[in-house]
């Protein structure tokens, strides 16, 4: 009886606990989309060349792949973390500002992010409440992501368009993949630092963002 | 061929070096998913793509 009482507190610890890193990491991502928007605006603002999002997404990758990991679990992780999310909005300027200019600039602007809110909310819906776990997913996403990477390196030498509308959407794929995959991570208990679990989300929605923003502004400018 | 793209096709080798590893590792320890599992995942995806073929539509 008494070892019955102690695994149900011990699975109502685990799932509280759970739920913890869960909100937190919603929380943590909710702040830093919103700081990715004013970095973003302000870069828009000062009219920052397109070289800004190159060196901002290397930069950005750079402080998350080497500086983050070390200081994930102190404070200052947190401020790791807007500063990647910050610098990577930032980059982001130029890139609105290219898409702006076009005559439907401003409704691909619109669909891509209201089209990257409903795949990150759909999917996220969908593991918490089916709680199915998609660890399973973890070597072919992964594998899938080093292809890509091997694919864009090719295609800035090919410079064949087809091939970048096919690599944004095999992207889109792989990124709503690890939304499955990190989701099902947290609730499952694989994942405990709510830092990292913000990241990983962070990264899935900012390069669906940008993957939706070129297929649509390449089919959008089609006629 | 200018700068930018060579920075470019730098970072994206660096990258690629820095998560083969991590990758391997991942293909080595992951555990096997059941043809339902597969299902579960296949399934949400290709309601994605008519998503944003939907978004195209309406762009």
């Amino acid at each position: 009886m008494n070892q019955n009482l102690s695994t149900v507190s011990q699975r109502s610890t685990s799932a509280i606990a759970t739920n913890k890193v869960l909100r937190n990491t919603y929380m943590l991502l909710s702040l830093t989309l919103l700081f990715s928007g004013l970095t973003a605006a302000i870069s828009m603002f000062m009219n920052m060349p397109p070289m800004t999002y190159l060196i901002s997404v290397i930069g950005g990758m750079v402080i998350a792949m080497f500086v983050l990991p070390r200081f994930a679990n102190s404070p200052a992780g947190i401020g790791i973390v807007f500063l990647i999310t910050g610098l990577l909005g930032f980059g982001l300027g130029p890139i609105l500002t290219m898409y702006a200019s076009l005559p439907n600039g401003g409704n691909i602007i619109t669909l891509s992010l209201a089209g990257t809110g409903a795949i990150f909310m759909g999917l996220s819906v969908y593991v918490l409440t089916t709680r199915k776990d998609f660890s399973f997913l973890g070597g072919f996403l992964m594998v899938g992501f080093l292809l890509v990477l091997l694919a864009a390196l090719a295609n800035i030498f090919l410079q064949i368009p087809a091939m970048s509308l096919m690599i944004s959407a095999v992207v889109i794929m792989i990124m709503s993949g690890f939304i499955l995959y990190d989701t099902s991570r947290i609730i499952h208990g694989g994942e405990t630092n709510y830092v990292l679990a913000t990241i990983g989300l962070y990264m899935t929605i900012f390069n669906i963002f940008i993957s939706l923003l070129q297929i649509l502004g390449i089919m959008g400018n089609d006629d | 061929m200018d700068w930018m793209q060579i920075i470019s096709a730098l970072a994206l080798v660096m990258f690629i070096v820095v998560l083969f590893p991590a990758t391997r590792h991942m293909m080595k320890n992951s555990p096997k998913g059941t043809s339902s599992d597969w299902m579960s995942f296949v399934i949400p995806i290709v309601v994605i793509v008519l998503f944003i073929l939907l978004l195209v539509k309406l762009v």
